[in-house]
């Protein structure tokens, strides 16, 4: 098995040390390693440490000034209408994580399980269900923006032709069915990952588990629920923390489907849409305020990511 | 299944199983009608004139026409969207891959002193929300000049694959066998001569998972090039499409048929390169 990405203990191998191992003179190893180290270094891992270091000073437009401490943060806090915007935003990433983690794990895990067993159309129904997710956030957003269109929208239409136009509605107009739809949208789109995932997990179970399990008189269902299932904890996991840094990264999926503004009113805005109107739609000191809600979406990100992939490997250690 | 208990158990049995397999049938069927519906009306309606749609939105085209095709390229951008989604996109999977090949080769093959930290270093990247880089970044890529041009674009795209080529390519390498090296030093090649003649081509299974495997997020992406490319002309398909959306509201068909311009090349390389994406996905959890 390959180490483990995410969840669960590294058992990442080492190199054996035979002859052939011995490492090569340092020069040598800075030619192969020093382009993938700048390129990933200048581009990525400095400019995202700067941005807390960019949090802690007043900005006039693209130019830096004085050092200001924790104020940055505390504009996040304190300014209409940031102080409304920002809460709300971020609750629904939440929201957003929950829903859409609840409905994929459950389909997510019923689909590889059934597909598992099957053998005709297997690689149907799995390229099938993989196909939207690679599609664009932003196009799987239009498209859905379109078919849910009050008006001239298909999915109205298919109400009404089977008689239940009563049912029929703004979707994305409506601020109580907007966030469930948006969600539901993204299900849509996400579904086949983990499927995907439990997949390969379900395959990397030995068939000697179920098999001694079954021979001591388990009903199927006894074999999922105390073999199967505890050795999916790794995959729970990884999809959990996968989901989870996914979710509150949504941009362009809620971009199409509600605009920059996450309506009706902000009924479907989420950090990401916020983060984009705060940095480039703010007033003359946006870079510091943006800059210090990127810190807060950092800590969030990272953070429960990292207390998340400790928990689910304390859990499965205390399952070997 | 079960062991038989007699005859009339095994018969109920095999009835019972009958009908699991055929509601098991049944849902997978109305799941993939749910995934392909969406898709099949917009292929149909990027056929139809708009005013059909209007009337009648879910229909089969009277016939075969590709208007709307030609209008989303020539009137809508479409044409210098799609060959700047191409340019942007492969130069960034192509530099990607060659950086972090050589990096994963020295990381893959050789324990030294910092080698542990770097695998951290790279493998970190998988887990960090680089959006959040935006701004240092813009001001970075403005002080290089390289605001609102693509190969501002093509260096930020190519720093995000880094961390998957490098942990991928990495796990291929550390699989080769030692005789290989050992084979080829009593031979006296140097070590940039065994990683091009012997490991290189060993790694090629590798290199197309990996290649293929980044080039759908990079075709996809919407948020670098909505903040760091200004001129519409050199605009990707993502970015392109919130202006089109704008412009041509009124003119589902059209609509459509740009979705399908945007869609089509991945579904395509989906299509062809299957096994190569579901292993980029399913990396690190055993074996499908």
């Amino acid at each position: 098995m390959a180490p483990r990405l995410l969840a669960g203990r590294n058992v990442r191998s080492t190199p054996s040390s035979g002859v052939g191992r011995t490492a090569p003179p340092w020069t040598i190893l800075a030619v192969f390693i020093a382009p993938a180290f700048l390129l990933y270094t200048v581009f990525l891992v400095w400019p995202l440490v700067q941005a807390l270091f960019f949090s802690f000073f007043e900005w006039k437009g693209t130019a830096r000034g004085a050092f200001v401490g924790f104020d940055n943060f505390g504009v996040l806090i304190n300014r209409f209408p940031l102080n409304e915007q920002l809460p709300n935003a971020f609750w629904h990433n939440w929201i957003f994580f929950f829903g859409t983690m609840a409905i994929q794990v459950a389909l997510g895990l019923l689909f590889a399980v059934l597909l598992q067993r099957k053998r005709r159309g297997k690689q149907f129904f799995r390229t099938t269900f993989v196909l939207p997710f690679m599609i664009s956030a932003l196009v799987v957003g239009y498209i859905w923006g379109l078919i849910l269109n009050p008006t001239f929208g298909p999915f109205n239409a298919m109400l009404k032709s089977i008689g239940l136009e009563n049912l029929a509605r703004p979707w994305l107009g409506d601020p109580a069915t907007a966030f469930p739809v948006v969600i539901l949208v993204n299900v849509w789109y996400w579904l086949g990952f983990p499927m995907l995932l439990f997949a390969a997990g379900l395959a990397a179970i030995p068939e000697d588990y179920a098999e001694a399990a079954r021979v001591d008189g388990a009903s199927s269902w006894q074999v999922f629920k105390h073999v199967t299932f505890p050795l999916l904890t790794p995959v729970f996991g990884t999809v959990a923390i996968l989901t989870f840094i996914r979710s509150f990264n949504v941009f362009g999926l809620v971009w199409a489907l509600a605009g920059v503004d996450g309506g009706p009113a902000g009924a479907t805005d989420v950090l990401g849409l916020l983060f984009y109107r705060t940095a480039f739609q703010g007033g003359v000191d946006a870079f510091g305020v943006a800059s210090a809600l990127a810190v807060v979406m950092f800590i969030t990100i990272f953070g429960v990511s990292m207390i998340a992939r400790w928990w689910f490997g304390r859990i499965e250690e205390g399952l070997a | 299944m079960t062991f038989t208990r007699g005859m009339a158990t095994n018969t109920q049995a095999k009835r019972k199983e009958k009908a699991a397999s055929a509601a098991i049938a049944v849902l997978l069927w109305t799941y993939a009608a749910i995934v392909i519906a969406p898709l099949l009306l917009i292929v149909f309606n990027s056929m139809r004139p708009s005013r059909e749609i209007f009337k009648d939105p879910i229909a089969l085209p009277s016939a075969i026409n590709f208007d709307s095709y030609i209008k989303a390229w020539n009137e809508a951008n479409f044409s210098d969207y799609f060959v700047n989604s191409v340019t942007i996109t492969t130069a960034s999977v192509v530099l990607a891959t060659s950086v972090s090949v050589l990096a994963a080769y020295a990381l893959g093959r050789y324990t030294f002193r910092g080698s542990g930290f770097l695998s951290v270093f790279f493998l970190s990247g998988l887990l960090l929300p680089f959006r959040l880089a935006i701004l240092p970044l813009f001001i970075l890529l403005d002080n290089l000049g390289l605001v609102d041009t693509r190969t501002g674009l093509i260096l930020v795209y190519a720093a995000t694959g880094v961390p998957f080529s490098v942990f991928i390519l990495s796990a291929f390498f550390r699989q080769l066998p030692d005789e290989l090296n050992e084979a080829a030093r009593i031979d006296g090649a140097g070590e940039f001569t065994i990683f091009g003649r012997v490991m290189l081509p060993l790694v090629r299974p590798g290199l197309a998972t990996v290649a293929v495997f980044q080039f759908v997020p990079l075709w996809n992406d919407f948020f670098f090039p909505l903040v760091l490319l200004r001129s519409t002309d050199k605009w990707t398909l993502p970015v392109g499409m919130t202006r089109f959306f704008g412009e041509f509201q009124t003119d589902w068909s059209t609509l459509f048929a740009g979705i399908i311009i945007t869609t089509l090349p991945l579904v395509i390389l989906f299509l062809v390169a299957t096994k190569q994406i579901i292993a980029g996905l399913t990396a690190g959890i055993g074996k499908m």
